[in-house]
């Protein structure tokens, strides 16, 4: 067996300690990499190595679990799926932007956990059944519909890029938003109502100008910018029913 | 929280859009290849010239102008906000002005034909 291409990486890492610090630096650290390692790796690497109070979140090491997102070169992605042969000279790894900072590269997701509870991402029954009555079915036709929104992991890698969440935080933003399209778009589901109240508003999906940064950055090709123009298109059928047919307001 | 009336502002930008990816090119392409003195026999002046009298053919072409600056407005007014200019009101006042002139200007034109 050939043995493993090895690599000195260099590795620029924001670090700061709120409660010790007034303002977050840069720390370099030298590394030996195996060629085929990820970002996340070469973190623990040093963590386990060189500087055990690096701190970040990782868990499953395999784009699942969506806790390691961070800026590498400037870019949100996942640490787990960030190929180090990508890179070429220092590679800088910064906290996810848009987000306050913890500490290091752990940031606080508050923001979006609040935001993700507004627009009620569960099926809301359009019909309450007993349970003798069996399951709710669904054809693939209409799993097909919303399949795609429904792979969002939660690694918020949208709101770090979506410039208009970075200007404008009270924006309910990518994720959130395409959760409740999915949750629109299921054949179970009634809830679409109650959802418009935080959707069709200036700072659900029309705060969105489709720059499209959420669907490039998303690792698990949701197409949050798709489901945003979607609802608009729905958003704006609504109004018009609402303002302009008779009898139409609801 | 009240909902927006976006929807009034977004509707002909989404129109205009699509007027734009479809039709836009081909003229930019026609208008390129009179320029240089290639026009194909199906656009020579009279023919466009009688479709231009026409009632139909002066609807057709008023959406497609109209529709156009509307959408190209808003398309600006959202890379305004985009790049951090936050004056949206302003942003939004002026460009959208300057839509309803060229629609009106091309109304007028169409008109005296």
């Amino acid at each position: 067996m050939t043995p493993l291409k090895e690599r000195l990486v260099q590795l620029e890492v924001l670090r700061y300690y709120p409660d010790t610090d007034t303002e977050a630096h840069f720390q370099t650290y030298e590394v030996v990499c195996q060629e085929e390692w990820v970002v996340l790796d070469a973190l623990n690497k040093i963590k386990a190595d060189i500087d055990p109070t690096l701190n970040y979140r990782w868990s499953c090491h395999m784009a699942v679990c969506g806790s390691c997102g961070m800026m590498i070169n400037g870019e949100p992605k996942l640490s787990c799926h960030a190929f180090l042969r990508e890179y070429e000279g220092v590679i800088r790894v910064e906290p996810l932007a848009h987000f306050p900072v913890e500490r290091d590269l752990v940031t606080a997701p508050d923001d979006f956990m609040e935001k993700l509870k507004r627009v009620k991402p569960y099926v809301i029954p359009k019909e309450i059944k007993p349970i003798s009555e069996g399951e709710y079915k669904q054809t693939p036709a209409q799993l097909m519909k919303f399949r795609q929104y429904s792979m969002c992991i939660n690694c918020m890698l949208c709101y770090a890029a979506c410039p208009q969440y970075g200007l404008t935080p009270s924006f309910i933003g990518p994720a959130a938003l395409t959760l409740a399209h999915r949750y629109n778009q299921d054949s179970r589901d009634g809830g679409r109502k109650e959802r418009q109240e935080v959707v069709a508003t200036h700072e659900g999906v029309w705060e969105c100008t489709f720059v499209g940064a959420c669907s490039e950055v998303c690792p698990a090709h949701v197409d949050p910018a798709s489901a945003l123009q979607q609802m608009k298109i729905t958003s704006s059928i609504d109004w018009i029913v609402e303002h302009l047919i008779p009898g139409g307001k609801s | 929280m009240a909902k927006s009336h976006k929807p009034v502002v977004w509707f002909p930008f989404a129109a205009g859009g699509t007027v734009i990816a479809f039709c836009i090119p081909v003229i930019v392409l026609l208008t390129f290849l009179a320029a240089l003195g290639h026009v194909p026999a199906g656009l020579s002046y009279d023919k466009m010239h009688s479709f231009a009298v026409s009632v139909l053919g002066k609807l057709i072409i008023f959406g497609v102008v109209a529709l156009s600056l509307w959408s190209s407005a808003h398309r600006l007014r959202c890379t305004c906000y985009d790049f951090g200019l936050r004056a949206d009101t302003l942003a939004a006042a002026v460009l959208y002005v300057a839509a309803i002139i060229g629609s009106v200007a091309s109304a007028v034109f169409l008109l005296r034909i």
